[in-house]
Order: C-alpha cells, then structure tokens, then sequence
C-alpha cells in the first residue's frame, strides 16, 4: 500500500508541475491584470496544434519547438490583446470577459473546421522514457515538464519583481491614472503581459505534447483547474501557483486512487473549499 | 514656462472649462483657486494629457502639447502629481519611487532616489513597506517623491494638503517652498487659501470653469472676487 500510494504521490506531483505551467501564464493574466481570460484554454489547444503540426508534418521535436512556440504565442497574445480585446473592451471588466469568451468561440470552432474533432498524438523517443528511481517509475517528459515549470515560476517571479515592466504590470493592474501620469501606457502594458501570459501556453504546449493528446476541446482538459490553481495559490502569486499547482495534481492522483478515477476530480473541489474557507486569500500573498 | 490660452474642455455635453488663459513663469509658485467643482483637477487632466481639449492651446517650454500624448508630456519634464494622490499601494515604497523614474535612464535613477530620500527621510526607513499600508501624509510625501523622480522641470500638485493635519500640512507648504527655492516651478492647485497665497508669488483664480482673477498674491488677499469664488454669492 506504501509503495502504490508513494507512486501516486509522485505521479500526481509530476502531473501537477504540467497543470501549474498552464496556471502560471492565467496568474499573470487572471491574478495580476485582473482579467477574466475564457480563452486561456483555447490559446493553449492551438498552441497545441501548432507544436503538433511542427513535429507531424516537419518532424521537429516539441522540446526543440519550444523557443519557436514561446515566441510565436507571444506574438499571437500580444496582437490578441492589441488588436483585438484591448480595441473591443477598452478597459471595460465586462467587455473584456465577453472579447476573450469571443476569442475563445472563435478559436474552438477555427480548430473544429481545420482539424475536426478527432483526437490526435505524436510519439517522440520521450514519450514512453522512464527513470527508475527505487520501487518507483517516473515518466521523463513529466519530470522536465516539472522542472520547467520550476524554472518558469522562478523566471516569472523575479521578473514581475525586479524589472521596470514588472513593476510596471503590477502598477497598471491596479491604479492605471497613476501609472499614466508617470508615463507609462497601460495599453501597451497589458498588451505586452498578455503576451507573456499566452507564451507560457506555447511553453506549456511543447512540454504536454509527448504526453497528452490534442483535439480542439483539449483546452477545457486544463483551464478549469488552472483557475483553481490561481485562486488557490493566492491571485497574482506565481510561487503561488507553483505549489497550487503540484498540490491540486497530488490531491487528484491520491484522491483518484482513494475515490475511483472517477470521483477523483472531486478531491480537487474539496481541497479548494477547504482552503478558501481557511484562507480566503490563497496559500500565498500576490503580486497584485 | 507653462502658457495656457483660451483652453475649454469637458466631458460628454457638460462643459467644465471655459476659455482658461493664464501663464506660469519659470521658478515661481504659481497657485490656482477655486471652489470645489470649479474645474482645477479637470484642468490639471488637460495639462498633463489625460483629457484632450475641446479647443484653446497649451504650451510648455515654447513647445505646444495641447494634444500631446501623456507619456510625451512627462517626457517633456511636466509632472503631475494627482488629487488623491494614486501611488500603486499594492508596491513596495522603493517600487512606487522607481516607477517615477519610468521614462528617465537607468544611470541617473539611483542618483535621483538619494536626492528624494534625503528630501523624504521618512520614506527611507519605509523603503520595503507596501506604500497602501502608510498613513495619508506619507502617501502623499511619496505621492511627491515619486514625482520627483521623474526629474521634472514642472509639478503640479493638485490638492497636496487634503486630508491632510494641520501640522502635516504646514509641514507640507514648507517642502514646497524648500522644492521651488532649489529652482523647481510649481503649479499649486489648493482650497486651502491663506497658506496658499502665503506661500505663492502669484494666483489665478476659478470660478465655474472661467478664471475670475489673476495676479500677484500680495494683491489679493482681502479682494472681493477671491472671497465670491469661494463662498459663491
């Protein structure tokens, strides 16, 4: 019984590292700017689909795809919000939900033409790679998921921390008169953390591909739990989201071994009451 | 320094300023009164490009910028530091400072923060503090220092004392005096009136969106029009 729940442990902890890399980009997005983005998972099911296209038709590995997708989905975020959702909304809470709920629509059915519903994988050498450390067996590609998504929390974090446009986000997501007054363009901040927060998904999509399959309701796989995450760990905090991350893929691996597969999911909801009952502000203080 | 000319503006069908005309001059503390309601902060969104105008011309150091984009104007060295002072409470004191410094080089910004922190040694002990959680005189001591930092040729502080403590706000008119002797022109937007025209060379004053009065202030204390824009009869 040790040994089985030991594994599900790991498991659900590897798998947690994947759920907090699509959560860390919704942090910047949700948490941080306050915006309630429904096409989070539509972003990250056509990024999926573009790292699919990349290795089924041109043979590139996802991992090596991985700069070209951050950097394309960054472009993709950026004209989003630029050209469309900033332009549609123009700074307005309910514009802004209805422009991304649009996006999403939008982007759903685009795939549902392109690629039909069908579900689709690619196996790469790393897809079935396993290390064994002990009793236990630990996927690969699960394992640099998660480390990557350690080095992302870091990277987010120091960022929003300690550079110009960091602090500059924070300030616009908050008091955008004052921030104009010191020269700063809140449009082109948001436009620019858009654009972050969408080029983790591109990250997060090559790092997913060697393991999970896309279709174009993929999205709807992450984005719930993501927004969990986000409020779990505390809004605008991306350690926060790190450790909501991991914790929601552990409750859900352990409760599905407790539960059944199927009322697993419902461990989820419950460790989510819990922690809002008993720190309504999340496991950690955010960026905000 | 500053010449505005014939400037009105509004929102939607209301008008709010009608034909404004007055000039700063460079080094001196010009004040501008009014009532509440009589469009001094409406006047200060114009002038620092948060609002275009709906006609007049505003130019600062011979260079016009009536409709001059709020970046390009605090570029330009016109700051504003605003009624209700909207610092980022949700950032550290150092951060808030920092982002004063938004549009200015990265080499002379540590300069700038010790030359604030000397003029503010309060929000040196506050530095990692969130600026939300202060007490209204020190927001509004770093409502000013953030203003600073941007290195301006020209502030503009609209309402500093409000909320403000009586001692605090003496404490107040003090710095401003301290600023402008160091060579910073100032535009002083006060309802607080006596201290005002103590502290500025000259005044203009506002009533329902029109200036009433303009001129040195030794002149205006006891004048009948300075007394109606506040009282209204």
């Amino acid at each position: 019984m040790g040994e089985i729940l030991a594994a599900s442990l790991v498991n659900g902890l590897l798998t947690g590292g994947i759920y907090a890399l699509v959560a860390l980009g919704l942090t910047l997005i949700y948490g941080v700017l306050h915006i309630v983005n429904f096409a989070h998972g539509s972003l990250l099911m056509m990024a999926m689909f573009g790292t699919w296209l990349l290795a089924a038709q041109l043979g590139i590995d996802p991992y090596l795809a991985l700069p070209l997708m951050t950097a394309v989905m960054f472009a993709v975020g950026w004209s989003l919000y630029r050209f469309v959702i900033g332009r549609i909304s123009r700074g307005d809470d309910r514009a802004i939900l209805l422009a991304t709920l649009g996006v999403a629509v939008v982007l759903d059915n685009l795939a549902l033409v392109l690629f039909t519903g069908n579900t689709r994988q690619i196996e790469t050498p790393w897809t079935f790679a396993v290390l064994e450390v002990g009793p236990l067996l630990i996927s690969v590609p699960k394992l640099i998921s998660f480390g990557v998504a350690l080095i992302l929390a870091a990277l987010l974090w120091s960022f929003m921390a300690r550079t110009d446009m960091g602090r500059a986000i924070r300030a616009v997501a908050r008091e955008p008169e004052g921030a104009r007054l010191m020269g700063i363009r809140p449009d082109r901040i948001f436009a620019l953390a858009y654009g972050i927060g969408t080029a983790l998904l591109g990250a997060a999509a090559c790092l997913l591909l060697p393991i999970f399959y896309v279709s174009p309701g993929v999205g709807s796989v992450f984005v719930l739990v993501a927004f969990t995450i986000v409020v779990l760990g505390g809004m605008g905090s991306f350690p926060g989201a790190l450790v909501g991350g991991l914790l929601i893929g552990m409750t859900e691996s352990v409760g599905g071994l407790v539960l059944g597969e199927s009322l697993g999911p419902i461990s989820i909801s419950l460790v989510f009451i819990a922690t809002l009952l008993l720190r309504p502000t999340g496991l950690f203080r955010g960026a905000r | 320094m500053l010449e505005v000319r014939n400037l009105s503006a509004g929102y939607g069908p209301i008008s709010v300023l009608e034909e404004i005309s007055f000039s700063v001059g460079a080094g001196e503390i010009m004040a501008v009164l009014g009532a509440n309601g009589a469009g001094k902060t409406t006047l200060n969104r114009v002038l620092s490009g948060l609002i275009k105008p709906r006609s007049g011309s505003v130019r600062f150091d011979d260079k016009d910028i009536t409709n001059g984009a709020h970046d390009a104007i605090v570029q330009a060295g016109l700051i504003h530091v605003p009624e209700g002072r909207k610092i980022f409470p949700n950032l550290t004191v150092r951060d808030n400072l920092l982002l004063g410094a938004y549009l200015r080089g990265r080499a002379q910004r540590d300069a700038t923060l010790e030359e604030v922190l000397a003029t503010f040694p309060r929000l040196r002990e506050r530095l990692g503090q969130l600026a939300g959680s202060m007490s209204g005189g020190e927001q509004q001591m770093l409502a000013i220092g953030r203003g600073l930092m941007a290195q301006p040729r020209m502030l503009i502080l609209d309402e500093p004392s409000l909320g403000l403590s009586p001692l605090l706000t003496e404490e107040l008119f003090a710095l401003i005096a301290r600023l402008n002797a160091s060579g910073l022109t100032i535009m002083l937007v006060e309802q607080n009136v006596v201290q005002t025209l103590a502290l500025a060379t000259r005044a203009v004053v506002i009533e329902h969106g029109r200036v009433v009065l303009e001129g040195a202030t030794a002149d205006m204390e006891g004048d009948e029009r300075l007394r109606a824009a506040y009282l209204g009869i």
